[in-house]
Formats: C-alpha cells, sequence, structure tokens
C-alpha cells in the first residue's frame, strides 16, 4: 500500500532548552507531546497512535503511555534505528494512518546527555551481546573516528578534501545565527574550521555536531482530521528506509543506505532531485552530510565536495538550501539524535515558518533524510519527502 | 582505549569468539569460511552470512593485507590509531595500526599482523608495516 498524500503533518515542536539539568527524560517527552499536539489543535485524548525510539526510558512506548496518560492509544511502534529512528516512525505512521490502524499519531524524542554527563551517570550504554562487540570494542572504536574512517577514504579515492567538508559547516553556520536557541550562533569560515582542533583525523572539532539535551515532536493525521484543523498542514509524499551492514566484511566506507532509501522515497512521491526546494540532511559529522547529497542524487558519487564548496547549501546563496534552523552541527542534536530535528525544519520550510533570512521562496518541496548509526559501517537510513497540499 | 596501553586487554569471551582468541594466543589470526558455499567473512560467526550454512569452520588466514582506511584519534593519550584492514583473502577487519610513525600511515600500505597480549592468556591481532 502506498503512502503518498494518505497522511499530514499537523503539529510539531522543538523544545527550546539545550542543557535540561531541571528536567527527568519523562518529562522532556511529555513537555514535547504537548507542545506537539498544541501546535496541531488536538489534544492528548485524540492520539491514537503513539511511536518513540531507543531514547524513551523502560519498555518505550508503555512506560510513556502510561507518565502521559494517553488513553486511546490503538497502534504503537518503537523502531529503534539511532539517530534515524524518526524518520522511519514518519514512514510507519505514515503506513499504519493509510492502513487504517491509527488516525492521529504521536511521535516523540529527547534527551538530556549534557546533563547526564554533568550529573556523572554513564554516557554510552552498548549492548555486550551485540554479535560484533567482542570483534571491535578492543580497538577502540568511537562516533568520531569511525565516521572519520568514511572521510578518509572518501578522500582517498576522490580527492575530497577537509576544505570541502568545513564548506558543509560554515552553511550550517551561516543559518545558525537567525535562530535564538542554537546552541553555536556565530558565523564560521573555512578557515575556522580547518584550523580547528583535529579530533580524530581528518574530522575537526568542527566537523563534529553538537552535543545537545531536549528533543522533539510531531503530529501526523488522516486526510479527514487534517482537513477539520486550522493548522497549515504538509503531506507526506514519499518515504524509503533501508539498512546498511559491513556484508561479512565486504567493507565500502564511501556511501550511505541513502542510495537504496533515497530512490524509494523519489519514487513513492512521483518526484526527483531537481524538485527539492530544501533539504533536511542528517549532519552528525560534515562527511556525513557530503556522502548522503551523494547517494540520494543530488550530485554524482565523488563530487560532493564540488557540490557543497562556495556556499552551495546555504538559502538564498546556493543551489540546495540544507538545515536552515543550524542543524546539528550548530543547532541542535538532542539525545545523540538528529533525525527529528530534520524533519522539523523540513515542515517549517513547507509551511512558510522558517525564519525570514532563511526560508525558502516557493518551498513546495522538501525531504529530510535521517542516518543511524555509523555511516558506511552499519548503519539505518531513512528519508521522507514533504510537500504542501498542491505537491 | 588504545592497544599501546600498559594494562592488559579485557576481552569478550563466547562460545563464538573464544576460539578466535585462543588461536590468536597461538600466533594465528583466524578467519571463519563456509565450506558449503567457499566464502570468507569476518567477524566469525557459527552460522555463514552468504548462504546461511552451519557447516562453518576457522581457517588461518595469512596475515597480510593492506590499509582501507584509517584515522588517528588525537585526543587520547596517547593517540591511537583505528583501521580497517583488508586481509589477502578478502575480508576486511576492524583493528588497530600499531608499532609505527602516526603521520607515515597510508591507505593502500600494506601491513601484516601482530599480537598483543591479553587477560588470562588470550591475545588481540593488530598489525603493524609490512
Ligand atoms: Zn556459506
Amino acid at each position: 500500500m502506498g503512502i503518498n498524500g494518505k497522511s499530514y503533518i499537523v503539529g510539531i515542536y522543538e523544545h527550546p532548552c539545550r542543557v535540561a539539568l531541571d528536567k527527568t527524560l519523562p518529562q522532556l517527552h511529555a513537555e514535547i507531546a504537548k507542545g506537539a499536539l498544541a501546535d496541531a489543535g488536538l489534544s492528548k485524548d485524540d492520539v491514537d497512535g503513539y511511536f518513540c525510539a531507543g531514547d524513551a526510558p523502560g519498555l518505550g512506548p508503555i512506560n510513556m503511555i502510561e507518565y502521559m496518560g494517553l488513553n486511546n492509544v490503538r497502534h504503537m511502534d518503537s523502531t529503534e534505528t539511532g539517530g534515524s529512528s524518526y524518520i522511519v516512525h514518519v514512514n510507519h505512521a505514515a503506513q499504519a494512518i493509510a492502513a487504517g490502524h491509527c488516525n492521529v499519531a504521536l511521535i516523540t524524542l529527547a534527551g538530556r546527555p549534557v546533563a547526564d554527563a554533568k550529573e556523572g551517570k554513564p554516557v554510552r550504554y552498548y549492548n555486550q551481546q551485540a554479535p560484533d562487540f567482542p570483534f571491535e570494542m578492543p580497538y577502540g572504536p568511537n562516533v568520531t573516528n569511525m565516521y572519520a574512517m568514511c572521510a578518509m577514504r572518501h578522500m582517498y579515492e576522490y580527492g575530497t578534501t577537509s576544505e570541502q567538508l568545513a564548506w558543509i559547516k560554515v552553511a550550517a553556520s551561516h543559518h545558525a545565527q537567525y535562530n535564538e536557541h542554537a546552541r553555536l550562533r556565530d558565523v564560521v569560515t573555512v578557515e575556522d574550521v580547518v584550523n580547528s582542533p583535529m579530533i580524530a583525523d581528518p574530522l575537526h572539532r568542527l566537523d563534529c555536531c553538537v552535543i545537545t539535551d531536549g528533543g522533539g515532536g510531531i503530529v501526523m493525521v488522516s486526510p479527514e482530521v487534517a482537513k477539520s484543523l486550522k493548522r497549515t498542514r504538509v503531506k507526506v509524499l514519499g518515504a524509503g528506509e533501508a539498512p546498511k551492514h559491513l556484508a561479512a566484511g565486504q567493507v565500502d566506507l564511501t556511501y550511505s543506505g541513502a542510495r537504496w532509501s533515497g530512490p524509494k522515497a523519489f519514487a513513492e512521491a512521483g518526484v526527483t532531485t531537481a524538485d527539492i526546494k530544501y533539504a533536511s540532511i542528517y549532519d552528525s559529522f560534515t562527511i556525513t552530510v557530503l556522502e548522503t547529497l551523494e547517494d540520494l542524487g543530488f550530485c554524482k558519487k565523488g563530487e560532493g565536495g564540488k557540490f557543497v564548496s562556495d556556499g552551495n547549501l546555504i538559502s538564498g546563496v546556493g543551489k540546495l538550501p540544507f538545515n536552515t534552523d543550524g542543524g546539528g552541527l550548530c543547532n541542535n542534536h538532542p539525545g545523540n539524535r538528529g533525525g527529528m530535528t530534520k524533519v522539523l525544519e523540513a515542515v517549517r520550510q513547507v509551511r512558510g515558518e522558517a525564519h525570514p533570512k532563511v526560508q525558502v521562496r516557493n518551498c513546495d518541496i522538501a525531504l529530510a533524510h535521517g542516518t543511524g548509526g555509523l555511516l558506511g559501517s552499519r548503519m539505518g537510513s531513512a528519508t521522507v519527502i514533504l510537500g504542501n497540499e498542491d505537491a | 582505549m588504545s592497544t599501546d596501553q600498559k594494562n592488559k586487554i579485557n576481552l569478550v569471551v563466547n562460545s563464538e569468539s573464544k576460539p578466535y582468541w585462543e588461536g590468536a594466543a597461538k600466533g594465528q589470526l583466524l578467519i571463519r569460511t563456509c565450506n558449503a558455499c567457499g566464502k570468507a567473512h569476518y567477524y566469525p560467526r557459527t552460522i555463514c552470512p552468504h548462504c546461511f550454512s552451519e557447516d562453518t569452520a576457522f581457517v588461518e588466514a595469512s596475515g597480510s593485507g593492506v590499509i582501507y582506511s584509517y584515522s588517528v584519534t588525537r585526543q587520547a593519550k596517547p593517540p591511537y590509531v583505528i583501521a580497517y584492514v583488508k586481509l589477502d583473502e578478502g575480508v576486511s577487519m576492524l583493528t588497530n595500526i600499531v608499532d609505527c610513525e602516526i603521520d607515515k600511515i597510508s591507505i593502500g600500505q600494506k601491513v601484516k599482523v601482530k599480537f598483543n597480549k591479553a587477560e588470562d592468556g588470550y591475545a588481540l591481532p593488530v598489525f603493524t608495516s609490512a
């Protein structure tokens, strides 16, 4: 069953906090749910579908449904693909609404890694029973050095440079200056990025995203419910999701699962890259954006460096405005999971409610893409294409 | 976490990993191959990820390969090199490059296995310049 036109995003909320010392994790989820439902003009009793990922404590949906008092839920989904989970959830909610399993779907993400660290709580839990764990953990892999190896190989195969990667941060910073909630609001230059301290070769500190607390939420509804609401509705046109893994040892770090999730989403939406006026691209690191843009077909494989250079991703300047909220690189990466905020800014753009300095004119079709896990190696990719009522 | 560190390495020993660590302790780099489809895979599994056959076995690899990609974790004390090494047998493995001048490491460089001592008499395969 296709999903094109069968559901709408009618409510969004991005928690304004970036450090949540005074809030519990469930509380953040509930504040976000309240904010997203208020934006839609709906109440908690309207919610009959609930979606959350591994950031939700306890048994995920069970504990959160109880805590929030969601008494009418008849459809639950706790698909966990890391930071891309929430874009997968948009896809699954669209499928569930199209199939009649629910009419009002609520998706929430919350996290407090900054507060947890300040409180001395364990930074990251990794399941020792994961099959890869015994053979990989002794070598000291972490998020940064694993993404760095993708960048290193991309540079080797295609001649991509640190300066080209830096342009991605530069573009994000140009947008973040207008976002009062952004964690980093200073505009940076290519020189600032390449002269920032090396974290894991070839990634510098400014090639990395921010670490923040907070989160976000989405309310999706059936066309019938959407028509009964006053809010500008954003149509879900198409979506795709794909795992990518190490393929029994046939390692290729130069591409991501976007190679498969993208075409599915484009086919279902019936559009091409030329129709996309705005793109939210997962930006845990600059290299994440570069490989994803190639894999989605915005440029040829290997030409991402050239594509992102000279401000091509800056709204009002380049051909493909991206992450106009400042993205994970500058604005917000709540709970180390950036998929949610990617959808939120794409919705703002289609609604025409992005900051006036970064709003894309006539933004009838937008794309949001998520990367979960480790780029190129063991990951979950998810793409969604959104449009206005006429799209 | 660095393999250059003085403290011995604690490995996760379970029924699928134990023979691998025992091999390493004897100076052997083991990879798992499948007698049904003839293909090798990494990391080692009981059931072949290519054809789902249970007829798999450890065989000794040559211990030679080339660096597919690498990164230096600069913030660690001391900095360490993580890498994917593509073995001559065709599979790639996550590992560390050790006993090398860090700034002279390159993709495509030939490397050979060596073994770092771990707790309980086991050893961890790492790589150095061939
Ligand atoms: Zn087989």
